[in-house]
């Protein structure tokens, strides 16, 4: 059982060992960049900034991501290896004007 | 306006799901309403301060705590909803036949209160968080029209709460023969279902792998934007885009809680 705890924890370790990071922001409920370019069948980390003062959630079907970002803070969250293809992303709490696609290829 | 009450309805419709199914399934212990009514309150409270406290929670382990917090409390409603289905597998039918003649019952059905309490509460917790943050940032940025779109939350809390009662409602009416059956049918699709929400955000927080992803994708059949694709949601966690590794967890709840079923039937 100890074993097997520690090579849970040891696995992040491996699996995350080589990762491709991108940085969005997100300001007066915009995305910034709108449009993000990555690599296909790779793993993927996002590091997600809210500048504005109000909570935002990154939230996405196509790629089966939901999560908080509170106001003035920042949020990492992982993605992939995704199938080459347009990924729509949105801020479910300013839907109207926060949008953006992920394109993986 | 609308975009609001779809918002609100969404979140308030899985604890009106979970709180619907346990209010039916734990029909015959004692003070049952008491314990859901409490769970209810101290989730409003801890969701209150969750929200409080987001960037705490979201800083903890290396940016990843939102996800552990949500893993946690979804794993432990699973072990509660286990531990239900396992106890009344072998006490609900006599529970529910004869509830006041068995002593021995009620001081055991003790077990199931605390279990009631902390699901209800844990649920409440974990949506009606997302919501005060939601309708906190509505106020905070004291854009026009924010009355008519607290409104609009109103509304979609209370769809939610009334699908939740209809849910409890249809229960009650299944004849008592086939009654436990259906519910802990029903409350092991649930835990499978929130077993396999943790391990989504387990996988999202890159501490287990998520072998493939998706493993399928049913969105064009059943959006989980729709109206259905919620309540199946809610009801039996369907996901239209699951990741590999949350189908394996999600069967593998439902065979290790089937298994005690079968055990402790067996032992009556």
């Amino acid at each position: 059982m100890k074993k097997l705890f520690f090579i849970l924890l040891m696995l992040p370790l491996y699996v995350s060992a080589a990762e491709n990071e991108y940085i969005i922001v997100i300001q007066n409920h915009q995305f910034q960049p709108t449009e993000i370019i990555v690599p296909a069948a790779k793993k993927i980390k996002l590091l997600i900034e809210n500048k504005d003062a109000t909570p935002e959630e990154f939230e996405s079907y196509s790629l089966n991501r939901e999560k908080i970002i509170g106001a003035n803070s920042a949020i990492k969250i992982y993605l992939g290896p995704l199938a080459p293809g347009r990924y729509p992303f949105f801020g479910e709490f300013n839907k109207a004007t926060a949008q953006g696609v992920i394109i993986a290829q | 306006m609308f975009a609001t009450s779809i918002i609100v309805f969404r979140e308030v419709l899985e604890a009106a799901i979970i709180i619907g199914i346990l209010a039916a399934a734990t029909r015959g212990v004692p003070r049952h309403h008491y314990w859901i009514v409490a769970g209810l309150m101290l989730g409003l409270i801890g969701s209150a301060a969750v929200a409080a406290s987001t960037k705490l929670i979201a800083n903890f382990a290396d940016g990843v705590g939102q996800e552990l917090f949500n893993a946690m409390v979804l794993g432990i409603a699973v072990l509660m909803l286990a531990w239900h289905n396992i106890w009344m597998s072998s006490h609900g039918a006599q529970l529910a036949s004869d509830a006041r003649s068995l002593a021995t019952t009620i001081t055991e059905g003790r077990s199931e209160c605390s279990i009631l309490l902390l699901v209800v509460g844990l649920a409440v917790l974990r949506e009606g968080s997302e919501t005060v943050l939601f309708l906190y940032g509505i106020v905070a940025s004291g854009a026009s029209g924010t009355q008519a779109m607290l409104l609009g939350g109103i509304l979609g809390a209370l769809a939610g709460i009334i699908v939740g009662y209809i849910i409890y409602a249809g229960l009650l009416s299944i004849p008592l023969r086939w009654f436990f059956m259906v519910t802990s049918l029903l409350v092991l699709l649930l835990a499978a279902g929130m077993a396999s929400s943790a391990a989504h955000f387990l996988i999202q927080a890159d501490l287990i792998p998520s072998l493939a992803t998706p493993l399928w994708d049913s969105s064009a059949t059943i959006s989980e934007n729709s109206v259905l694709g919620m309540l199946l949601h809610g009801l039996i966690g369907y996901e239209a885009r699951p990741a590999g590794m949350q189908v394996m967890v999600y069967i593998l709840t439902l065979s290790v809680i089937s298994l005690g079923m079968k055990l402790t039937a067996k032992d009556r």
